[in-house]
């Protein structure tokens, strides 16, 4: 009777589809609609107005024209896909606003009881509960889950712990089938009467089902607890590579389960389909993620559609895979991971975010729905309770994952150098948990092969529902009885990002001093594989030559001047360098140089120095409710006057100034010491954008500085804002003295440089000359 | 290649592992590492460790290379650089790499920590003087970036004076404008580097097996 209801809604979608396209067609013939079901009809001659000539066959009387109609059937599928989404969605939002609920219970358990109260609604109701169909579970409802945890896998934890999570994986998973399945079994045989059906490949199917640890589960439980990054990723690893063993167990047992047998022959087979299932899925995931990397890197004039080009070839690779049986997820995972550094080179910064939320969004969605399904298939589902066979099977998954850890660590141990300790056993034995996967497997089962599927059935439903609420409930507590390192929320900083790369550099050379060839050597010419050719090929211009730690710090400077341009501007600092610490505190005091500037006299430079020191003091103090949209100059206050005069000569000056050529100037300071420079100086530059294509965001905060010198420029800024000043962010203004620096140019490299240093990845800065600016400070008095 | 005719010399192999820690087998295989790379001789020199192939295309090889010459890393007050090392020194210095053993103490940890930052920071410290100055650790970031062209050279400078600023903020803390921030001195490296697991991850795998014989053709 459900399958009746699917093909009835299948039917009904095509049906759909079809009307539409028959009601398009202009006075279209007799035929122009489908064979139209029975109450479909009448309720498409209602819906074509225009089309009153329309020979389908309905009546020709006159009727009243139908100024309202009802016909909810034609939208019954969309409509209710979406109605269980908004449903999904609003208990995730009723949950966060309930504090205590959400911290005492984890949200899946939460989930599947709202599943349960509406499965149990529909049933009272009287119409029959959807079950999680497994199609829909494995082509939708997957996928998204997977390829955002592919995506934003923290790859280098990954690899270093590849041996470990690859020995749970698979020889765990294996351990687990076969203890479970073969002690089933027996438990079956024993038992006699009601069980004597169930024989050895079934159970052993079953075993190979259930043992699988579910990475939809383990990611809701974990992602709550903050668990330290090593046992996040055995944990969450494990899941994801178990997959392959998973395909090839299930497959294998399922095919002879008919014969009854299964020789030596095909358990070689077995292996070999093993190798081919998890290397097949990541070459497919490989090749698609280098096609989409590829494709990225000509997409800098089509923006907007650039995060689709990594849903697409990811979803691709998932198929594809799936089309020859190989390993879909890993394939997913493979994709996303190699695909990543090479599309994030290219695309923009925009399209980055985009692509991080839509993941999240459909992977929240996604995780949501399938909890609340799983709770609606328990109620849906056909049961049939055994009591031996499902208290026996929960027992013997959680002695066989115990065992299992146990005895894996033990081996494990002799090989890492960072031991696991009994701590990080327990936490990984116990974050085993079960969840939709097992089940949408199960319920693949063809019933007639598995007379026992439902008492399958219900025995993995106990048993996701042990781990998913009691080991996922109490999960939590345990780690803070037991003290488990947690998370470590630092953000990475750019000295840590150096000695990551330095010490990468210097293990590799004591290494080859050493003369072996280990870890760090093959690292490294991957590393150099990678730069030489890879990144030629899949990025675009100039950032292809782009070493890591300048993106690193490129991206640092993006993130803090965004920070604060969304944080109105200055009241909330850049949250990786809180201090007052500025530039001109760790450089060293240069000789003055040669400059071709005209000296000004020592008591005009003492009094500009006076000025700015105290508007410097005095900004300081007005930090704490510092917002350029509030701020309101005293335009009273000392110095303020002549600063302003100053200005206006400077703007009448600028004009005339963006002809003359550079001056020589002393060795180019580095962005960040010319933006400290100008930004604590308020005598900086004032810089009119050159072309349009300049962001807008002017902000001088791209490197650490001190607040203080924005608020400077700020008000500054606010102070003399002229009308016609086109951009309202915050821009760098210049009340020099005007009259000595007539034959001077302001330059607009300093401008251009930051301009660069904020903006998306563009062509790499020419070596230019900047001029240096006139620093009463840095002069030795 | 080494001879292997000369048996290891028991005694002093005890008490170099006593003092360094290695096994006796790392010891031996080591020590045929050092025949090999000195030609045979009782020291070793600058040129020899040069002559490694595949040193060249490592940015900070000279560093690496002064590492091991350098006379701080062999006791705890040494001063100055060596022009040849023996085996002892050698070994001294390979042992900043080993890794921590399972079962040790918070304090063996954390000096391990210290050995091994130390042994860091010596490399940047170039001039000796105790503190790593804004010149040396932008020629520590040249360095790293001395293979990527003039990208490398003009973000350089930003890289190492933001990096400067962040070691300042977080050791040290607001500053007045007229203040200065001499450079970085162990104490405040040791504080930006706390995050870092240092004593796990500045490790490489000793062999207990003789691999020199698999890279005889590539190496001197």
């Amino acid at each position: 009777e459900k399958e009746d209801i699917y093909i009835d809604y299948c039917g009904m979608f095509i049906l759909v589809l079809g009307l539409l396209v028959g009601s398009l067609m202009p006075l279209g013939g007799a035929a122009s609609s489908p064979d139209t079901g029975t109450g479909h009809g009448g309720s498409h001659g209602n819906k074509d107005p225009g089309y009153a000539k329309n020979g389908n066959g309905t009546t020709y009387s006159k009727k009243p024209f139908p100024v309202l109609s009802f016909d909810y059937e034609h939208v019954r599928l969309p409509f209710e896909i979406s109605l269980w989404v908004l449903l999904a969605s609003l208990m995730k939002l009723g949950f966060h606003l309930i504090p205590r609920v959400s911290s005492i219970v984890p949200e899946s358990c939460l989930l599947i009881v709202v599943g349960l109260l509406v499965g149990g609604l529909i049933k009272l109701v009287g119409e029959d509960p959807p079950v999680l169909e497994s199609k829909i579970f494995f082509f939708y409802l997957l996928p998204p889950i997977i390829l955002d945890a592919g995506y934003f896998m923290p790859i280098r934890q990954f690899t270093e712990n590849l041996g470990t999570i690859l020995m749970f994986a698979v020889v765990g998973t294996l351990w687990n089938s076969f203890f479970v399945g073969g002690l089933l079994y027996g438990v079956c045989q024993l038992e006699g009467h009601k069980l004597a059906y169930v024989d050895l490949l079934s159970c052993l199917l079953f075993g190979s089902i259930i043992s699988a640890v579910d990475p939809v589960a383990v990611l809701a439980v974990f992602e709550e607890i903050h668990i330290n990054e090593l046992l996040h990723i055995l944990v969450f690893g494990e899941s994801l590579l178990n997959d392959a063993v998973t395909v090839v167990l299930y497959h294998l047992f399922e095919e002879y389960s008919s014969v009854g047998l299964i020789t030596v022959t095909d358990v070689f087979l077995g292996i070999v389909c093993f190798l081919v299932v998890s290397l097949g899925g990541i070459v497919v995931g490989a090749i698609y993620g280098i096609l989409a990397a590829f494709t990225s890197r000509f997409t800098s004039h089509t923006r907007v559609i650039e995060p689709l080009f990594v849903f697409v070839y990811s979803y691709m690779a998932y198929l594809s895979a799936e089309v020859f049986h190989l390993s879909g997820i890993m394939a997913l995972i493979a994709c996303g991971a190699v695909m990543r550094p090479y599309v994030e080179a290219n695309i923009s910064h925009k399209s980055h975010t985009t692509i991080k939320y839509f993941l999240k969004m459909w992977s929240s969605v996604s995780d949501t729905l399938i909890f609340i399904f799983l709770g609606v298939s328990t109620v849906a589902g056909p049961h049939q309770w055994n009591w031996t066979f499902v208290v026996a099977t929960l027992i013997f998954c959680l002695v066989a994952r115990v065992l299992g850890v146990v005895g894996l660590t033990f081996v494990i141990n002799k090989f890492r150098i960072v031991k696991l300790t009994s701590k990080d056993q327990f936490i990984i034995a116990y974050g085993g948990l079960r969840g939709a996967i097992a089940f949408s497997l199960v319920y693949l089962l063809n019933p007639e092969h598995f007379p026992m599927r439902n008492m399958f059935l219900t025995a993995i439903i106990t048993v996701i529902f042990f781990t998913v609420f009691v080991q996922g409930m109490t999960i939590r507590p345990l780690v803070d009885l037991l003290a488990v390192k947690k998370k470590q929320e630092t953000k990475r900083s750019i000295n840590e990002e150096i000695h990551t790369q330095f010490l990468d550099h210097l293990l590799t050379g004591i290494e080859d001093i050493c003369g072996h060839y280990g870890h760090h050597h093959w690292k490294d010419k991957l590393n150099r594989f990678n730069k030489k050719y890879v990144k030629k090929c899949l990025i675009a211009g100039e950032r292809s030559k782009e070493p890591q730690l300048i993106a690193f710090y490129h991206k640092m400077e993006m993130k803090q001047a965004i920070e604060l341009v969304e944080s109105g501007g200055g009241s909330k600092l850049p949250s990786a360098l809180p201090s007052t610490v500025s530039m001109q505190n760790i450089q060293p005091k240069k000789p003055s140089q040669d400059r071709a500037l005209p000296q000004l006299s020592k008591a005009r430079e003492e009094e500009i120095r006076k000025i700015l020191r105290t508007n410097l003091q005095r900004t300081r103090q007005r930090l704490r409710s510092y917002n350029r949209h509030t701020l309101i100059a005293d335009p009273y206050e000392d110095g303020w006057n002549e600063m302003l005069i100053k200005r206006k000569k400077m703007k009448e000056l600028e004009k005339k100034m963006n002809n003359y050529l550079t001056v020589p100037a002393p060795p180019p300071d580095s962005p960040t010491i010319a933006r400290a420079r100008l930004a604590s100086d308020p005598q900086a530059w004032g810089l009119k954008s050159v072309t349009e294509s300049i962001p807008t965001i002017k902000v001088d905060l791209a490197s650490p500085q001190s607040p203080e010198s924005v608020n400077v420029v700020d008000e500054f800024s606010k102070k003399g804002s002229q009308p016609k000043e086109e951009e309202g962010g915050l821009t760098m203004k210049v009340p020099s003295p005007a009259k000595q620096r007539k034959d001077k140019t302001p330059d607009e490299e300093p401008q251009q440089r930051l301009m660069r240093c904020l903006s998306d990845p563009g062509p790499a800065a020419e070596e230019e000359d900047e001029d240096d600016p006139f620093l009463p400070q840095k002069k030795s008095w | 290649m080494g001879s292997f005719q000369s048996l290891p010399d028991d005694h002093q192999y005890r008490t170099l592992s006593q003092k360094t820690g290695f096994s006796l087998e790392q010891i031996a295989i080591l020590h045929n590492r050092f025949k090999q790379l000195s030609q045979n001789e009782e020291t070793l020199w600058r040129d020899d460790l040069k002559t490694i192939q595949d040193l060249e295309s490592n940015p900070i090889r000279y560093q690496i290379i002064e590492a091991f010459f350098d006379r701080r890393n062999f006791q705890k007050d040494g001063v100055g650089s060596v022009e040849e090392i023996g085996f002892e020194e050698f070994l001294t210095v390979m042992s900043y790499f080993r890794a921590p053993a399972h079962r040790i103490t918070e304090e063996q940890r954390e000096e391990m920590r210290r050995a091994k930052l130390r042994f860091l920071f010596n490399m940047h410290d170039t001039d000796n003087d105790g503190t790593i100055t804004l010149e040396e650790y932008r020629h520590v970031v040249e360095e790293l970036l001395s293979r990527s062209g003039a990208l490398g050279r003009e973000t350089t400078k930003g890289i190492a004076d933001a990096a400067m600023l962040e070691v300042a903020s977080i050791s040290v803390g607001p500053m007045a404008p007229d203040e200065f921030y001499e450079g970085i001195t162990f104490e405040h490296f040791l504080k930006i580097l706390k995050g870092t697991e240092i004593e796990t991850r500045m490790h490489i795998r000793f062999l207990n097996m003789d691999t020199t014989v698999l890279c005889k053709q590539r190496c001197v």
